[in-house]
């Protein structure tokens, strides 16, 4: 009878020590946020949204249940974790001001990917965000981002930014303000220039040329690979590499997602009858139903120009040298 | 034994006296069982509350990895129902049932009704159904580790509630889809309990090895010891050894397949068994091995009709296409056979199956085991997915192992196991001096361990 005591204390002492050290080990968990991400249609980001306050830092762990999925936090450049199946990523946050953010996912996980947002609210003291978010152009203009916005003419050739650096000097001071140039399609400054009297003599294509010099000076080489960088990241899915509208994701866009047809970025027709302040307004809006996600909390103001620059350099050539800028 | 490899003696491992004392002691096994029953709560309790990634938690590394390879590539091969004898399944039920942890208590004070199982389900029918039931949702149950979790937790639940409804290991003996298959292929194992001298039996008037005593219980898989003569029904739990006053049972090792040339004890029930594990085995290469997306999404969408399609194609090959084929070449194979005659051939070249059953299910396990060992590493550093760092092993690197020599493995398993089994065939059929019952046999064999290894290797 003794041993069989002994059994069964031994079975109890077992059994209650596994259990009293799950149950420590997940209170352990009680201080830390747990995430986990899957693919859209399975749920994606769980939980949805959460809070934090500022200046205390939150932990949190971060899991994907299917593939890899990547964790950012629009408008913090530099933050952003790979999420990766059965693996635990842990990342402190820590917020300095008040405000909504939005965190997505970073990785082309599935068509729906661009749904994969998250919402934080950060609350406590400090200068809330959106106090210091501007109005973007496209309403200061009152432009109508959903109306068409044909080309009212198209150049003979692929307008080339070195060409026009000849012929800059001829060029009114007036056509470089950066007001004029990002409320103004490339279309319409050419149609501007071409009734330009001191311009009357220089050819179309030479006009288009200097078109293209005149958006080119609003970047720079930088900006326009972290601009192709974004592109990459977050919109070649759908609108393919090259911008061509043949990203792996557009042929699995059904009709679920009421998605218009996915513009071609390359086609002269439809791109430049646009200013920058509408194609900004459509990064920053969304397209409404068209399948576009909304990217304003994602994209600092910033980045979204650099989006919008890059964009041109699928419709004119802007390979030359830095030091070639007026 | 007309042959010279079955003239080997068998060697009793009781003689040396540490195998010994393992054996009869009480507390080694005890002490095992709970480790399994730790085991198998962990399993459960991953599957349930850890990450549902198959390859990150303990559920399925444990089970369909760890354990499954244990069990397939050593523990039924080798030591035929050595898990029966620490399976964790059905202990629980057996303490409620005994009402001891350690025991025995010759006077039961159990919770059970201790009930005698039907005698019309004294067979493994069940067992084959039970089995193939979980073959068709065996794509989700090998992969979900909720899925998994809750297969476990209901085999947990179903052996408990019966040890308190019947008498002894009834679930393990006759419901059991596990036990099922490993005594089927226990007949090919080089291990057996077997009472030294009948006589010494017949002389005891107590039958401790049936009613037990205060060393051991009677046995809880129902067999009089003195006469059992296959492996299929004994569970090596070893309390006969316990319960023998005269020390008259062996653990014996035999050469292998040994158990298969035993013609008294052929049943239809587990002839039908030995076609459900090959077939089983060839279907589970085809589509979780095999290169046809269709027919694996097919077995994963659980529910749909390509799902259906898959079910019915399974049972259907397995249930009617292999016995039916093996059936009609018997049948048409030259031979004057009476229906009674013909059905007891076609149990008898049934049997010779088992060798290959086993190969291909080595072969089709060799094919994930060792590529994928080295999450069982990881699993244990972070059972859940919890983000854990057990022991500093949580971030070992997935790595395949024997990648490279893995296909030539199969290769000789498979042909050995071919062989073998063309062998036991035929030394079956002169058991009848029906010497045209094994060539349908050799042929459907053949056939299927070359169509094996093409889908395993080709």
């Amino acid at each position: 009878m003794k041993s069989e005591t002994l059994a069964r204390s031994i079975v109890i002492l077992v059994f209650v020590t596994l259990l009293t050290w799950l149950g420590l080990a997940a209170s352990d968990r009680m201080d830390i946020l747990n995430i986990t991400a899957s693919m859209p249609e399975r749920g994606g980001w769980q939980p949805g949204d959460f809070t934090a306050r500022v200046g205390e830092p939150l932990l949190v762990h971060l899991t994907s249940h299917d593939v890899v999925h990547g964790f950012a936090i629009g408008q913090m450049e530099g933050f952003e974790a790979e999420v990766l199946p059965g693996k635990v990523t842990e990342v402190e946050l820590v917020f300095s001001e008040p405000g909504t953010y939005t965190y997505y996912c970073t990785r082309w996980c599935g068509p729906n990917h661009w749904r994969m947002r998250g919402t934080i609210t950060v609350i406590g003291e400090g200068k809330p965000e959106a106090e210091v978010v501007t109005q973007p152009l496209y309403l200061r203009l009152g432009i109508d981002i959903d109306a068409e916005h044909p080309a009212e003419t198209i150049p003979p050739g692929k307008p080339s930014a070195q060409e026009g650096i000849g012929l800059w000097g001829m060029v009114p001071s007036t056509y470089a303000a950066e007001m004029l140039l990002r409320s103004s399609s490339p279309a319409e400054l050419f149609i501007r220039m071409r009734s330009d009297s001191g311009l009357e003599r220089v050819s179309d294509q030479a006009i288009w040329d200097l078109v293209a010099l005149a958006y080119w000076n609003l970047t720079s080489e930088a900006a326009l690979e972290e601009g192709q960088r974004l592109f990459s990241e977050n919109c070649a899915a759908c609108h393919g590499v090259s911008g061509q509208g043949d990203g792996v994701f557009s042929g699995q866009l059904g009709e679920d997602t009421h998605q218009a047809a996915i513009p071609d970025f390359t086609d002269p027709a439809r791109m430049l009858g646009a200013s920058p302040a509408l194609l900004q307004g459509k990064i920053v809006r969304g397209g409404m139903g068209t399948g576009m996600p909304y990217w304003g909390t994602i994209f600092t103001d910033e980045q979204t120009w650099m989006l919008v620059d890059y964009l041109w350099s699928m419709q004119f050539d802007y390979p030359i040298d830095e030091g070639s800028k007026e | 034994m007309g042959c010279g490899v079955f003239a080997v003696q068998a060697i009793n491992l009781r003689r040396n006296p540490i195998l010994n004392f393992l054996l009869v002691n009480r507390w080694p096994q005890l002490a095992i069982r709970i480790i399994t029953l730790a085991g198998f709560g962990i399993v459960i309790l991953g599957g349930l509350v850890g990450t549902p990634v198959g390859s990150q938690n303990i559920s399925i590394v444990l089970l369909w990895i760890a354990w499954w390879g244990l069990l397939i590539l050593f523990a039924v091969p080798i030591l035929g129902r050595g898990w029966c004898n620490i399976c964790p399944i059905p202990l629980v039920g057996e303490w409620l049932q005994q009402g001891t942890v350690l025991g025995p208590v010759k006077i039961l004070r159990g919770i059970s009704l201790h009930r005698p199982w039907p005698k019309r389900w004294r067979n493994i029918w069940i067992q084959n159904a039970f089995f193939l039931g979980l073959a068709v949702f065996s794509t989700v149950i090998l992969t979900n580790p909720v899925v998994t979790s809750l297969a476990v937790l209901a085999l947990l639940l179903i052996a408990t509630g019966m040890s308190l409804i019947f008498q002894k290991r009834a679930f393990c003996r006759y419901v059991c889809p596990v036990s099922g298959f490993i005594g089927l292929y226990s007949q090919a194992a080089p291990v057996e309990v077997r009472v030294i001298d009948t006589q010494i039996c017949r002389d005891h008037p107590e039958k401790t090895c049936l009613t037990g005593d205060e060393n051991g219980y009677g046995c809880p898989w129902g067999l009089y010891p003195a006469a059992i003569t296959k492996n299929v029904n004994c569970g090596v739990c070893m309390e006969c050894l316990r319960s023998c006053p005269y020390e008259n049972m062996a653990v014996n090792i035999r050469p292998f397949g040994k158990g298969l040339f035993n013609p008294r004890e052929r049943k239809l029930d587990e002839a039908f068994k030995s076609f459900i594990m090959l077939g089983g085995a060839l279907v589970y290469s085809v589509v979780m091995l095999g290169p046809w997306g269709e027919l694996k999404l097919a077995a994963y969408l659980i529910g749909s009709p390509a799902w259906l399609v898959f079910a019915a194609a399974l049972i259907f090959s397995v249930v009617v296409l292999l016995p039916g084929s093996l059936y009609l070449g018997i049948r048409f194979s030259g031979q004057r056979l009476t229906a009674f005659q013909l059905r007891r051939e076609f149990i008898n070249q049934s049997y010779a199956l088992v060798p290959l059953g086993l190969a291909a299910w080595i072969a089709f396990s060799l094919s994930f085991i060792f590529t994928n060992i080295s999450y069982v590493v990881s699993g244990i550093g972070d059972p859940f997915g919890w983000g854990w760092n057990l022991f500093g092993i949580a971030d070992h690197a997935w790595r395949p192992y024997l990648s490279t020599v893995t296909p030539y493995l199969q290769t000789v398993v498979l042909l050995a196991g071919l062989g073998y089994t063309i062998y036991t065939s035929v030394k079956i059929a002169r058991e009848t001096s029906h010497d045209q019952s094994s060539l349908p046999l050799i042929g459907l064999s053949t056939a299927l361990a070359m169509g094996h290894l093409w889908v395993l290797i080709g």
